[in-house]
């Protein structure tokens, strides 16, 4: 742990302000990931920017019917909010997925989304690491890549999976993410605030520097879906997922009208499957049917080493939730 | 099997009630503490740094840096620190330590996580800190990694514990029946909850080291060798131990650290081992290859077994895991070889993990036994008891006292093993197949010599002491229960000091060995302080004056005679103003009239949902024979969490190494599996309770060790049974269980 500088914002804009767009600055909420990579002396910020004052902790029901969580806003809290829990299940059960009752507690829906890989490579701090070293190489090829490592979206740069399940869910349900940083205010499609590791793997999400995320406001619940998420794992509790899936589907009878299928520990980002959501369309629901849509998602997976299991699982996790959602 | 002689019924009832924990209380107030909780005056605080390569060098190491950091007040390294001598690392002379290389001895890397330099500043986090700012080069070599490495780059090297009878290679090649396989397991980690932890410091030349240690009096001894002054000055204290399973029974290089760096900056020194570092340079259990041979004759009766075995070691130390312990003896057969081999590759020196040679060697048997039993169309449980042995076969002794029988016939009846239909993947519930499986349990039994002190006070209390541990098992509370059940004093006036090697030598808190041998000293120690305080009583001045001592018996913490007059002991030492009636007992390990074995049997039951790829241990029913229970609560607590831990080693536990250069890569909590409480079974433990009186007049046989052992076998015998697969490496991940998984496209 290197000496940091430290600066506690009473609101957004004077966050923004002693935050700087240097890239020397690092942004303190739940501090899960940003403290852990701190003492692992991964991330290495000259100024820590606490933004644990600045009042964005409210949920609020929008007009149009979409739902704008503050930045701040705690995995638990969030995962408990009666609107969460009856319009979008989904997410929800995502959250309480994820790590432990502890962390969650801490964690806030920024950070959540800011999260880093739990590629070992790039936490221990002396492998080759593109992510943490540019140029560097990338240990987890040809290493130990069974349990965090992607079979989606991978580059020769960099394999590693996001590790966050709030994101799948989000990613199932649609969500703009609303940032404010030193040019002003903007909004970022959830589906583009993500990046592909591509050859720039150092480069996760789309913040500009010194932007600081307010909000999440997730797209109004389809009307008369289910929703539900699937966690796969070794243990129980505890653990990243290997494959997960967020699915919402919305019935006709024993029709799927529309359904909308994301993915988690299998890919370098959060997910969505759109192939397999065209391929159910208007599908009667029949595990067959299931599994065939299912494949489609990974027409285009590269197995590293240790993680080609991935490839069934992550099916696995798409069939099974989907039948459950509609069938059992 | 052998018969029990009858028990002597001198116990009183307080022997096998489940007391709880008499140190609870402190525990759970915080009034323990431990190693790490130690703040003496004028503490400095160290910080390792750790090699990040497996094998090779330091070619260069700088400190400038470093040392320009806030509170930095010294920094060690093998070109700066004291000349120390490594202890002759002996057993019998008390003094064994696993890594006998010195910390900084020089500049060669072993394993990665090896220290090559200690920090020594004024907070915990100026030494973190400045320790990430020692700068070191390496010359590496290449690491051998894995035990296939190295076996290929320098094959192996004869263990120890090996065994033969008979002619086991012609009795396999003529038998009816035979089965020729191998089984792996992983590098397991122990991960006690505390961390491995040194406070210490020297005043005129007396070593004080508060160290989270199983063996204060081997610690003391060992300490005292590498120091080179006598064991009289050095005191090990280990009041209170957050677990070990094992990996804190020797010293190990950060204690040495530790100690050496106090006497140089003439203060104390707190040194606390990183969890990462936890995996590297305190032991662990080593992977294993274990080839197993069986083979029957017609009638499903053993006559070959060879149970041949390799594991890795280190680069300093060889270490060996007798897988075949127990192979020797469980089963009776004419035939029988068992050996042991290590390979060196770069890792740190392995060390016992709960139930050394037993865990990873009966998963081994277990499963072979499992498979062999199938090979010959039998129910693996008729197999097994036409098959186990009457007597120990290996040593051609009689055992003291075996119940497997009956504990493997009461396990299975309460688990409903005749409700199993054998064809695989039969059984059924909704989407889950249904596996049944089950293995035998077994762990040697062992008593060492031991002194004990007992004193009954003034004060109406007793007080005793012994240079034991109690590593959270409740060693505490069983003390504290002989004493009552002797004295006739409540628990709640009877203080047990342990974990001080100041007290009357005791043994390590390691090989389910504490009991049987602690238990009988305190209770030889509270007869002569009980004589003692009879003679006070029937001196002249006392309340018993002219009573012959043997008139007199022990009621209710004082002592009575024949007309029912009851006297306190603190009334009798009152009269004659004395401050105690003090007893010291020394007693010797068991003697070699019997093999000593406890014995048991496990019965698993394995949910495997192939529609998601989902295992599970959905239950487990486990009769152990452990001889007499002292405390009911402890001793189930033991065979529990060994269940537990024999979960974790079927279906996750592994330290996984990169294969090209030796470093561990989940060597953190997240990432290293343990089970948590979602993946808890059903656990129903039955306690036999046969009082071995052949092995001591308690009976007793410990039972920290026994219930991992043949656990991960029965779980890999039920997923066999729910899925058709055997796996013969462990962990048993779902990765494993998978039909379809594609090709990897790249190396
Ligand atoms: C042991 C462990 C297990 C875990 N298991 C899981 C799991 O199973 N599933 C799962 O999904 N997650 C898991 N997590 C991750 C956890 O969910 C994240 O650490 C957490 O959500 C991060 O939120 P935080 O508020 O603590 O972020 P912080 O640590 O405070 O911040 C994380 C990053 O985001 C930046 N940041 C924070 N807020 C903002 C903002 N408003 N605008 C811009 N940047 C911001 C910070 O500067 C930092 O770079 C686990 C974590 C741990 C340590
Ligand atoms: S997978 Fe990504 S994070 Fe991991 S080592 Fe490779 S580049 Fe680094």
């Amino acid at each position: 742990m290197r000496a940091f500088d430290y600066a506690r914002a009473e609101n957004p804009a004077a966050a923004i302000a002693a935050h700087g767009s240097d890239g020397q600055a690092a942004f303190l909420a739940g501090g899960t990931t940003l403290l852990d990579l701190v003492k692992l002396d991964v991330m290495q910020p000259r100024k820590v920017v606490d933004i644990n004052g600045v009042a964005l902790d409210r949920i609020e029901s929008l007009d149009d019917g979409r739902l704008r969580i503050g930045a701040m806003v705690t995995n638990t809290a969030l995962a408990r909010d009666k609107r969460v829990v009856e319009d979008y299940a989904v997410l929800s059960q995502a959250l309480l997925a994820g790590a432990s009752t502890q962390l969650r507690n801490k964690a806030t829906t920024g950070g959540n989304l800011m999260q880093r890989v739990r590629c070992p490579y790039f936490r221990d701090g002396v492998s080759a690491c593109n992510k943490r070293e540019p140029g560097s190489g990338c240990a987890a090829i040809g290493g130990v890549n069974r349990s965090v490592h992607a079979v989606l979206g991978t580059s020769d740069s960099c394999i590693a999976a996001h590790p966050s399940d709030m994101c799948v869910a989000m990613a199932a349900i649609g969500a703009k993410v609303q940032v404010e940083g030193p040019e002003g205010r903007r909004e970022i499609d959830f589906a583009d605030f993500h990046l592909l590791p591509g050859d720039t793997p150092q480069r996760e999400h789309a913040l500009a520097p010194g932007e600081l995320i307010t909000h999440v406001v997730l797209d109004a619940p389809l009307a008369g879906s289910r929703s539900a998420y699937l966690k796969l794992r070794d243990r129980q509790s505890y653990q990243f997922a290997l494959a997960s899936s967020a699915v919402i589907v919305q019935m006709d009878g024993n029709t799927v009208r529309e359904a909308r299928v994301a993915l988690g520990g299998v890919g370098t980002k959060p997910w969505r499957a759109p192939e397999v959501e065209a391929a159910l369309k208007g599908e009667p629901a029949s595990e067959q049917r299931f599994a065939d849509a299912a494949k489609l998602a990974f027409e285009h997976a590269v197995a590293y080493s240790h993680n080609a299991y991935k490839i069934p699982l992550g099916q696995q996790a798409i069939v099974r939730n989907l039948t459950d959602l509609t069938i059992a | 099997m052998s018969d029990d002689k009858p028990t002597a019924p001198h116990f009183g009832a307080i022997i096998g009630a489940g007391v709880p924990r008499i140190d609870g209380p402190d525990k759970l107030s915080g009034r323990a503490h431990y190693a790490a909780d130690q703040q003496p005056a004028d503490l400095v605080y160290g910080y390792g740094v750790f090699s990040t390569i497996a094998s090779g060098k330091v070619s260069q190491l700088s400190v400038a840096r470093a040392r320009q950091m806030p509170g930095v007040i010294e920094i060690f390294h093998h070109g700066h620190f004291p000349k120390l001598y490594r202890s002759p690392s002996s057993f019998a002379q008390g003094n064994k330590v696993e890594e006998t290389r010195l910390p900084f001895e020089d500049e060669r890397i072993y394993y990665a996580g090896q220290f090559v330099a200690l920090v020594v500043a004024d907070t915990f986090e100026n030494a973190r800190a400045a320790a990430r700012e020692v700068e070191v080069s390496y010359a590496e070599d290449h690491a051998l990694a894995n035990l296939d490495q190295g076996v290929a780059a320098h094959g192996t090297r004869a263990g120890r514990g090996d065994h033969s009878r008979g002619d086991a290679a012609a009795a396999f090649d003529s038998a009816a029946q035979r089965i020729d396989v191998t089984y792996r397991t992983p590098v397991e980690t122990h991960n006690p909850m505390e961390m491995h932890a040194s406070t210490a410091w020297w005043e005129r030349d007396h070593l004080t080291i508060f160290d989270a240690s199983q063996g204060v009096v081997m610690a003391r001894n060992a300490l005292s060798k590498i120091f080179a002054i006598p064991p009289e000055r050095v005191t090990v204290h280990a009041p209170y131990i957050g677990s070990g399973f094992g990996s804190k029974l020797w010293t190990w290089p950060h204690a040495v650290a530790t100690a050496a760096a106090a006497r140089e900056l003439g203060r104390p020194v707190q040194l606390v081992v990183p969890r990462a570092q936890m995996f590297t340079t305190t032991g662990h259990r080593p992977e294993t290859r274990q080839r197993l041979r069986l083979a029957t004759d017609g009638n499903g009766k053993l006559v070959s077994l060879r149970h041949e075995s390799i594991n890795t070691t280190s680069f300093t130390d060889q270490y060996v895991e007798t897988c075949g312990s127990v192979t020797k003896s469980l089963y009776s057969c004419p035939h029988l070889t068992v050996s042991h081999a290590t390979t060196q590759v770069n890792r740190g020196t392995p060390t016992s993990m709960r139930a050394p040679g037993a865990a990873p060697g009966l998963f081994a048997l277990e499963s072979a036994v499992d498979e062999m039993a199938v090979a010959v169309g039998a129910d693996p449980l008729a197999f097994r008891l036409d098959n186990y042995a009457e007597r120990d076969e290996s040593l051609d002794l009689a055992f003291s006292s075996n119940h497997i029988v009956e504990a493997t016939q009461r396990a299975a009846e309460r688990f409903g093993w005749d409700e199993r239909s054998a064809e695989i993947g039969s059984m059924r519930q909704g989407r889950e197949i249904v596996g049944y499986g089950m293995a035998a349990c077994n762990w040697e039994a062992l008593k060492r010599p031991c002194d004990a002190r007992v004193s009954l006070r003034a004060d109406g209390t007793a007080l005793a002491s012994c240079a034991t541990q109690d590593i959270g098992t409740g060693t505490y509370t069983i003390v504290a229960q002989a004493v009552s059940d002797l004295t006739g004093l409540p628990l709640e006036r009877i203080t047990v000091e342990l974990g001080d090697s100041s007290y009357p030598d005791g043994p390590v808190s390691g090989g389910s060995w504490a009991t049987a041998t602690t238990l009988p000293a305190i209770a030889k120690a509270a007869r002569v302080a009980l004589d003692e305080m009879k003679r006070y009583a029937t001196g002249t001045n006392g309340a018993f004056a002219g009573v012959a001592s043997d008139e007199l018996e022990v009621a209710e913490g004082g002592l009575r005679n024949a007309d029912g007059k009851q006297v306190s002991f603190a009334d009798i030492l009152g009269a004659a103003r004395y401050g105690s009636a003090d007893g010291e007992a020394h007693t010797e390990g068991a003697d070699a009239q019997y093999s000593y074995r406890s014995f048991g049997a496990h019965f698993v039951e394995v949910r495997w949902d192939p529609g998601i790829s989902h295992l599970r241990v959905a239950r487990v029913v486990s009769a152990i024979d452990v001889g007499r229970v002292i405390n009911e609560t402890t001793a189930r607590n033991q065979v529990e969490g060994a269940i537990v831990m024999g979960v974790g080693m079927g279906l996750f536990e592994a330290t996984e190494y990169d294969a090209r250069n030796g470093r561990p890569v989940n060597n953190d909590y997240a990432e290293y599996v343990v089970p948590v409480h979602a993946d808890q079974p059903e656990v129903d433990v039955i306690l036999l309770d046969y009082p071995d009186t052949r092995f001591n007049e308690y009976g007793a046989r410990g039972i920290g060790e026994i219930g991992i052992t043949g656990l991960a076998a029965a779980v890999a015998n039920a997923v066999y049974h729910a899925t058709g697969k055997r796996i013969r490496e462990l962990p048993i991940t779902l990765d494993k269980l998978m039909d379809d998984v594609p090709e990897a496209r790249t190396a």
